[in-house]
C-alpha cells in the first residue's frame, strides 16, 4: 500500500509538474523577469547590486525542479487526504479534493497575500508565512466541516474556520514597487490560475495513476 | 446483522491500519516536499525555487 501510494504520487507529480513547468514557462515567469527589469533599475537608483542566482537554461531547470517537487507533494497530500477520509481514489474526485486544496492554499491566502511580483513592497517574510500556512490549514479544515460533515454544528464550525484567519491577515506593506500595475495585476491572475491547474493536474492525474496501478495488482 | 457488520470491520481492519499508515507517510514526504521548495529558508533553496514560490503564490521576498 504505501510502495503504491509513493508510486502514484511520484508519477502524477512527475507529469503535472513538467505540465505546470511548461505552462509557467509561458504565463508566470515572462511577467517575473519584466518586473526584475524594473527591481534591478529601483535597485542600481539605491546603490544596491542584487540580480538573481540563476539565469537562462539553469534558471528554467531549477524552476522546473522546484515546480516538479511541489507538484508530487501537492499529488501525495491528496492521496493522504482521500484515504484518510476513506474516499475512493478517482480522477474526478481526485481533481475535486484538488479544487477543494487551491480554495484553501489559493484563494483564501490570495485574499490576504496576493501574489507578489519580485520587487513588491513586503512585510516580514516568517510572519506571511506562519499565516499563510494557518490560513490554508484552518480554511481545509473549515471547507472539509461543511462539505464532508454536514451538520449545523460543523456548518458552524466550517464558517468559523474560513472567515477568522481573514481578520489576522498580514498588514499590507507601503508600496514602493516600480513594476506597472497593469503587470502585477496579470501576475496575480496568472499565478492564481497556475496554482489552480497544478491542484486539479496532480489530483486528476493521481486518480488515474491509481487506478492503472491497482488494476495492474488485481490483475497479477 | 449486527454480528455480520462486526465480522466485516474485523476482517476490514488491517488494510484500514495499512491505509493509515501509507496516508501518514503520504502526508509527512508530501509537506516536506513542498516544504523545501515552497517555504525553506536556506539561500541555495529560495534562489532554485524562487520563480516557483512567486508563481505559486508562496510567501517569497
Amino acid at each position: 500500500m504505501i510502495a503504491r501510494v509513493l508510486t502514484t504520487g511520484v508519477i502524477a507529480g512527475l507529469v503535472a509538474g513538467l505540465a505546470v513547468a511548461a505552462l509557467q514557462h509561458f504565463t508566470t515567469t515572462p511577467l517575473i523577469l519584466a518586473a526584475e527589469v524594473y527591481e534591478t533599475a529601483q535597485h542600481a537608483h539605491e546603490g544596491v547590486d542584487a540580480g538573481p542566482a540563476f539565469s537562462g537554461l539553469s534558471r528554467t531547470a531549477a524552476t522546473s525542479v522546484a515546480t516538479i517537487a511541489v507538484s508530487i507533494g501537492y499529488a501525495l497530500i491528496l492521496l493522504a487526504a482521500m484515504l484518510l477520509s476513506g474516499d475512493r481514489i478517482a480522477p474526478r474526485r481526485a481533481a475535486l479534493w484538488g479544487a477543494g486544496a487551491f480554495a484553501a492554499t489559493g484563494l483564501a491566502t490570495s485574499l490576504g497575500l496576493a501574489p507578489q511580483l519580485p520587487g513588491m513592497a513586503e512585510t516580514d517574510l516568517a510572519a506571511r508565512q506562519i499565516w499563510w500556512l494557518a490560513t490554508a490549514a484552518s480554511t481545509g479544515v473549515g471547507l472539509f466541516a461543511l462539505l464532508r460533515l454536514g451538520s449545523t454544528a460543523a456548518n458552524i464550525a466550517g464558517v468559523a474556520l474560513i472567515v477568522a484567519p481573514q481578520f489576522f491577515a498580514p498588514h499590507p506593506a507601503t508600496p514602493e514597487s516600480m513594476a506597472p500595475a497593469e503587470l502585477a495585476a496579470r501576475f496575480a491572475a496568472s499565478s492564481l490560475a497556475v496554482q489552480a491547474i497544478s491542484w486539479a493536474l496532480a489530483g486528476a492525474l493521481a486518480g488515474l495513476v491509481w487506478r492503472l496501478l491497482s488494476h495492474e495488482k488485481e490483475a497479477s | 446483522m449486527n454480528a455480520k457488520s462486526f465480522a466485516n470491520s474485523a476482517a476490514l481492519a488491517p488494510s484500514k491500519v495499512e491505509a493509515l499508515k501509507a496516508a501518514a507517510v503520504a502526508l509527512v514526504l508530501g509537506f516536506g516536499l513542498v516544504w523545501l521548495a515552497g517555504f525553506a529558508y536556506p539561500e541555495s533553496a529560495h534562489d532554485a525555487a524562487h520563480d516557483t514560490r512567486h508563481a505559486l503564490s508562496f510567501p517569497c521576498h
